[in-house]
């Protein structure tokens, strides 16, 4: 029995509404599982057992990513699923849901459970998985969500392969809720899209490249909106961009339509300016959009109507992103940069510490049904220690993913994660480096 | 001061402008003499770097670092870096071992030049990339305006055609602006990019209106495969609604020159004896090609060893 004891930081616990100043509580993990936590400033007696010194840092519920494409089965040299568990815990997420577009596609529980049982063995994040809602991602016949779920699916999504069809997409909708699972859209409309690569408007005027207007994601999004209301299932919707989306968002929950949303690091900071340079890193579907999108998903992540901020970690080989800006696949990678980026909000006063690890890792259990989110007593032994004011530069050649398609390359950032603690275990210190693989 | 490479009007001052066309004058004496050749860049090798066919620009390029006394190799690629499993990286860093003075680089996706320059010694000028700029081109247009009217600064010059697809446009909105000319740009809604009056400009859907009064009347060349992305109904309608004849010429000024960066649709966005006789000055753009193109390869390729 291994037991471990972090202390010395400032605890938040969203669970449980807890912001305690540094060195009124203290943690015990004892065999895998949070068995004490102490918040009046009382020391837990060691013991014998390991001892976490969180100074300078936050001790917060390991984070929990509902977006990842970690590319295995069949592009591992993308990445796969021990070089992505490896990022995840780097940037201190001891939870990642992975997006079903492998090859083969995600679409059988003999592939759910192939990544399952290589996760168990290869990655120190603990992995879940997102089954694919149609057959090859094809839009046309739902998958075997019953079948998946047993395997271990905690969700369904086409993501990238848009269900164009409104009847096949009630269906999924309507059979998701026997299964018991949402179903996660990537809500854009691909014909009016058509071959656009940047957010249209001034910058797409400008740079001369195909746009895409923001009115793609909307109509989606007002679909499946209409399409949740329909059927009383849970519809999540992925990677929010434009402020007309937050607006209908906000319009169905206030309706007790039952949508939740998450919204990228990427989307939360970057514009479409960041393309003035033809980066093909900054090519993302959806795309970079305007400083108002911007300033409409910040506020929504503030007042709750974005639920959750996830990655859409997306790896991509260097050969396939050094092209044509339209030939470029759309993606960036963002587990080991997703805290830092983040922290700014805090910075600017629009989230504070405790609500952005709501965002981080509280809220993406509870949309997945997960366990974790928590430092309550029994919950996992999952923690992140998240320090605010450590400057550092980031280096995506020495990264753990495989990929190295980040804008951020050679920013400068102020805050990191520190160290990563999974069922009680020291995975990931940063003065260190990764301690379990 | 103009920078290493030539990638866009935008980049440019209106010194910098000032400076490529006062060079280019002084090219234009060398194309009328006898023998049509300066030592200028003898021992310098001039790459023309086409992933897109273009015959016109490629050829008044060759000319123009021929008469300086370049050694022009022209390097023409037809497939994508997809298609072909090669990377643009790969592509410009294999050029870029032969040691090359200048590199000219035309590709049909916006921002390839750019991606190019970062990676080459060499430096790059953009001989047009997908619908963002086509400096050259502009250039050429401004040397000719100037010919013809003595200056640009309070022209009005009205572009006509497909906006949203055209880097001539894009171009020249940014090196007339600069000029201190009014810039006007016209036609179908379908054909106006987003937000294009950002970039300083008036934009219209009506012929007239766009022309009243105007002393550069531009029509761009009308790309038949929009067609295909329904950008237009018909090519009939097109001519109907943006096509220029002498008649719909009236409501410019009465001294206002007709440009056309070529080839022309004939009877489709220029009316057949309009593109053959003044007020067209076509045939005078494309001869101020040739000397703008030796400027910019003189002040790139020119300066001392690299």
């Amino acid at each position: 029995m291994s037991r471990l004891i972090v202390r010395n930081g400032r605890l938040l616990d969203p669970s449980q509404d807890l912001d305690l100043e540094a060195g009124l509580a203290e943690l015990l993990i004892d065999d895998g599982r949070i068995a004490t936590l102490a918040t009046g400033g009382e020391s837990i007696p060691t013991d014998g057992a390991e001892v976490v010194d969180a100074e300078g840092a936050w001790i917060a519920p390991g984070l929990i990513d509902v977006h990842t494409h970690l590319r295995q089965p069949g592009q591992e040299y993308k990445e796969d699923l021990a070089s992505g568990g490896t990022a995840a815990v780097a940037g201190g997420f001891t939870q990642v849901a992975c997006m079903a577009n492998t090859d083969p596609v995600n679409d059988d529980p003999s592939v759910t459970k192939y990544i399952l049982d290589r996760a168990e063995k290869e990655s120190p994040a603990k992995v879940r998985v997102i089954a694919a809602a149609t057959r090859g991602l094809r839009g046309e016949v739902m998958t075997e969500m019953m079948a998946l779920r047993e395997a271990g699916a905690v969700a369904f999504s086409d993501d990238g392969a848009v269900i164009m069809d409104s009847g096949v997409m009630r269906r999924v909708l309507e059979y998701s809720k026997m299964a018991d699972a949402p179903v996660v859209v990537h809500a854009e409309d691909c014909a009016l899209r058509g071959g656009g690569v940047v957010n249209e408007g001034p910058v797409a005027t400008r740079l001369g490249l195909p746009g895409n207007p923001a009115a793609a994601e909307e109509i989606m999004v007002a679909r499946d909106v209409r399409l949740a209301s329909l059927t009383g299932a849970h519809l999540h919707v992925a990677h929010v961009s434009t402020a007309g989306a937050v607006h209908m968002i906000r319009k169905a929950r206030e309706a007790g339509i039952r949508v939740t949303a998450e919204v990228t690091p990427h989307h939360l900071t970057l514009t479409d300016e960041a393309t003035m340079g033809f980066d093909t890193n900054t090519r993302v579907a959806p795309p970079l959009r305007s400083r108002a999108d911007v300033d409409a998903l910040r506020a929504a992540l503030a007042d709750g109507v974005i639920d959750v901020i996830a990655t859409d970690h997306a790896p991509h080989a260097s050969h396939e992103k050094e092209v044509e800006f339209t030939e470029a696949p759309p993606g960036m990678i963002g587990l080991e940069t997703a805290v830092a980026v983040c922290l700014e909000l805090v910075r600017d006063g629009m989230l504070s510490p405790l609500e952005l690890v709501r965002r981080l890792s509280t809220e993406g259990a509870r949309i997945l049904g997960l366990e974790g989110g928590s430092l309550r007593v029994g919950a996992p032994g999952d923690v992140a220690l998240i320090d605010p004011e450590r400057k550092w530069t980031y280096d995506p050649s020495q990264g753990f993913s495989k990929s190295r398609n980040s804008p951020w390359s050679g920013e400068t950032f102020t805050g990191r994660v520190k160290a990563t603690i999974v069922d009680g275990r020291l995975v990931y210190d940063f003065a260190r480096g990764v301690l379990i693989r | 001061m103009i920078g290493r490479d030539i990638l866009g009007i935008e980049d440019l001052s209106r010194e910098d402008i000032e400076t490529i066309l006062e060079t280019a004058e002084r090219m234009q004496e060398i194309g009328n003499r006898e023998v049509k050749k300066v030592p200028t860049l003898r021992g310098r090798t001039h790459i023309n770097l086409f992933f897109e066919p273009s015959t016109r620009t490629q050829t008044s390029f060759e000319i123009a670092g021929k008469r300086l006394a370049a050694d022009v190799v022209n390097f023409s690629v037809s497939s994508s870096s997809v298609t072909k499993k090669e990377t643009l990286l790969d592509t410009a860093k294999t050029l870029d071992a032969m040691d090359p003075d200048v590199v000219v680089v035309r590709h049909k996706v916006a921002g390839v030049p750019h991606r190019l320059a970062e990676v080459l010694e060499a430096p790059v000028i953009n001989a047009g990339d997908g619908a963002h700029e086509h400096p050259s081109q502009a250039l050429l247009d401004m040397l000719t305006v100037r010919e013809q009217k003595g200056g640009i600064e309070g022209l009005t010059v009205t572009i006509i055609g497909d906006i949203a697809h055209s880097r001539v446009a894009r171009s020249n909105i940014y090196g007339f602006r600069k000029l201190g000319a009014e810039v006007r740009v016209a036609g179908p809604p379908t054909m106006l990019p987003a937000e294009i009056e950002q970039l300083g400009v008036k934009a219209y859907t009506n012929l007239r209106e766009a022309i009243e009064g105007a002393d550069v009347v531009m029509a761009l060349r009308i790309q038949m495969e929009r067609l295909e992305g329904a950008c237009f109904p018909s090519v009939r309608e097109y001519a109907a609604t943006f096509g220029l004849d002498r008649a719909r010429l009236h409501y410019a000024k009465e001294d206002a020159i007709v440009m056309h960066p070529g080839p022309v649709n004939r009877g489709v966005e220029l009316a057949h004896e309009l593109a053959d006789h003044r007020p067209s000055v076509i045939l005078d753009q494309v001869r101020n090609g040739v000397a703008l193109r030796m400027a910019l390869l003189y002040l790139v390729a020119g300066r001392g060893g690299r």
